[in-house]
């Protein structure tokens, strides 16, 4: 008699627990080896491939540095990403959300560079996260009254968002001394929000630690917040306690939209100092990921978003030095997150080898 | 306007719909099997590429259209492993594949920009073209876009007239008693799932091969999701597609001459014409009464347990 070994799946009864870190870290290592793979294949070095992608992220005080400024437009689109997952609302706009920011932020401090910075930078602020909210409403209100998809409707103001900033560069807002690049006038000083010390890193980090706590506060501490942590784990039965799931659509949206506004403001106002196409570098893509990978917590999201900004700022080693191109990280990106749903397999469902004869 | 210039303006429609037509054909016969697959964009930029480098390397267009397909349904693939293997999230995993398809298509493609490969030109069906009017509209294309003809009929007669086509959208409608019934849903749904990708990798060859004609970055520039939105638009009827399919067609045709015509309108503003029109056609499709069209278990994993 020849003893089988038969697999079979049920459901897991109680949380993996700390055993999702491990799915998580198991995914990252299995997509920079397939990453690494991918170098052999091309003829580089996949070893020294990975150690430039660490070094260049991780390795030194700069490379920190780095890494810690890009990752605050990425933690404050996703805290808002997470926010419209946690009930279900697929907002893939925060690409878009970040470009209007990026264009609200511009108005006030080309129209009105003479204003004192105490006064110009919170206007800046409050016209970039009003445009990324609007931006993020228009979804919202479709989904809500008319039931439109908001996947798709976000993904267009993705492209309508990056095409209106490009059309002020090129058109109403370019600067006249730029000779013909696509550029609005470097912002007055009194518009540039600083940085911290002697450090490269600007005040916007603390705007990240504030939005962090106060979402924190807002969803284990607030009403609404139980309100929509409740519909998003069952919006029908949330529709039947009388909880106001439109509402919330709508409100998670314009949040959504008015932190990635915000990131807009920061990017333009410290890091770029003026209103130009390449500031559209796909943060709001990243930001789906580290949303994913981290749910709702502020805390995983700011690892998270730390994590895959390192990612960036390592690839741009690897392009440097083996003249790798950019588009390594997507498909890094993009291993990382197919291999943390496959691994959700293991969290949701228990294998078990039983024998049978 | 001349009538010339109409006709040629129509005749570009035809050829700028049909990569778009592929591309939603091939999502509705994934969605009738009630999986939704958002990697269109990252697949279709699959398609272009592999399409772009077997024709580029073996000389025949027809071999690299195909392959493009084969390797669209291959990337498609990974999205059935996720969703009907692991019971992955449709949606994450869509978005996924395409960020690793288009990274992917721009990464390997990198050292090709701007080279060429042997594509498909036009060739007039004789007689046909002669027609006035739908001639020079319709049969002074390329051959790919005369199979692109023949598709919508033939998936429609499928998808209404057969037992396999019924099954399919019975799984997708409702999984549970599809089952009862002694439908594997999983092969309905790995079906669905290849030979929508196939045809959606198909329109993305169509692009780098009848199109362009030549290799460049962001080719698909938003054709893939634009897909998606039509399949909504067509309530996930082929025939419907078509018209869906001509209308960005003609935007996208039109918003060309515009520019070569040397127009004052700023380019940015005439680039968003297609994605404006999207947003427009899919509120306008939610406002009609027919919206409930969706298959019922759409985007729903089915848990195959004990």
């Amino acid at each position: 008699m020849i003893e089988m070994r038969y697999p079979t799946v049920s459901r897991r009864t109680a949380p993996l627990g700390w055993g999702s870190m491990m799915v998580v870290a198991g995914a990252i290592a299995l997509s920079l080896a397939a990453g690494a793979a991918m170098l052999a294949a091309h003829g580089k070095a996949p070893l020294t491939g990975i150690w430039l992608l660490f070094y260049g992220g991780f390795g030194s005080g700069w490379a920190l540095e780095d890494s810690l400024l890009k990752a605050i437009p990425i933690f404050l689109c996703s805290l808002g990403v997470g926010l419209a997952f946690r009930l279900q609302v697929w907002n893939i706009g925060a690409e878009g959300q970040f470009a209007l920011g990026a264009v609200g932020a511009a108005w006030p401090a080309l129209t009105f560079p003479q204003l004192p910075a105490i006064l110009l930078i919170p206007a800046m602020m409050a016209a970039a996260m009003i445009a990324g909210g609007l931006w993020g409403m228009i979804p919202g209100l479709l989904k809500t009254r008319l039931q439109v998809n908001e996947i798709i409707i976000t993904l267009m103001l993705n492209y309508i968002g990056i095409l209106l900033l490009d059309y002020l560069c090129y058109g109403p807002w370019k600067d006249p001394v730029s000779f013909g690049f696509p550029m609005s006038p470097t912002f007055s000083p009194h518009a540039v929000v600083g940085t911290i010390g002697s450090s490269r890193i600007h005040w916007g980090l603390f705007f990240c630690i504030g939005f962090g706590v106060a979402m924190w506060i807002f969803l284990r501490f607030t009403r609404l917040g139980y309100e929509l942590r409740a519909s998003g784990e069952n919006p029908l039965a949330a529709h039947y306690a009388g909880l106001p799931y439109r509402r919330l659509v709508v409100m998670v949206m314009v949040v959504g939209g008015g932190l990635a506004g915000c990131a807009g403001f920061l990017e333009a106002s410290a890091n770029i100092n003026r209103l130009q196409p390449s500031i559209m570098v796909g943060y709001g893509y990243t930001a789906i990921i580290v949303a994913w990978l981290a749910r709702l917590n502020p805390l995983q999201i700011a690892v998270a978003a730390y994590l895959l900004a390192g990612l960036r700022v390592g690839v741009e080693n690897l392009q440097l030095d083996l003249q790798v191109p950019a588009a390594f990280g997507g498909i890094v990106e993009g291993l990382i997150l197919l291999s943390v749903l496959a691994g959700g397999f293991f969290n949701h469902y228990r294998l078990r080898f039983r024998s049978r004869s | 306007m001349t009538a010339d210039f109409f006709l040629s303006l129509l005749a570009a429609t035809v050829q700028s719909g049909t990569p778009i037509l592929f591309a939603t054909l091939g999502e509705i016969i994934t969605e009738r099997s009630g999986v939704l697959n958002l990697g269109v964009e990252g697949i279709m930029m699959i398609g272009a590429l592999a399409g772009f480098l077997v024709a580029r390397e073996t000389g025949q267009p027809a071999t690299g259209f195909f392959i493009g397909g084969v390797c669209g349904a291959l990337l498609a693939s990974i999205h059935g492993g996720i969703c009907l293997g692991l019971q992955g999230n449709q949606v994450v995993s869509g978005l996924a594949l395409t960020i690793l398809g288009f990274s992917l298509a721009e990464y390997l493609g990198t050292p090709f920009i701007g080279q060429t490969a042997p594509g498909f030109f036009a060739v007039p069906v004789p007689l046909l073209s002669r027609i006035p009017w739908v001639g020079p509209v319709f049969f002074r294309q390329d051959l790919l876009v005369y199979l692109s003809y023949l598709l919508p009929p033939i998936l429609w007669w499928l998808l209404s007239h057969t037992s396999w086509g019924l099954s399919l959208r019975a799984v997708g409608e409702n999984p549970d008693a599809a089952k009862a019934a002694g439908l594997s849903v999983a092969g309905y749904r790995w079906a669905g799932i290849g030979l929508g990708g196939f045809f959606v990798g198909l329109g993305g060859a169509y692009l780098s091969l009848a199109y362009t004609h030549l290799w460049t970055n962001n080719l698909s520039a938003g054709r893939g999701w634009i897909a998606v939105a039509l399949v909504i638009f067509a309530f996930w009827r082929p025939m419907r597609a078509v018209a869906g399919a001509y209308l960005f067609g003609g935007v996208m045709a039109f918003q060309l001459r515009l520019q070569a015509m040397g127009t004052n309108l700023p380019s940015s503003l005439l680039l968003m014409l297609p994605y404006v029109l999207t947003v427009l056609v899919l509120v306008l499709s939610m406002r009609g009464k027919k919206r409930g069209e969706a298959p019922a278990a759409l985007g729903i994993n089915f848990e195959p347990l004990d």
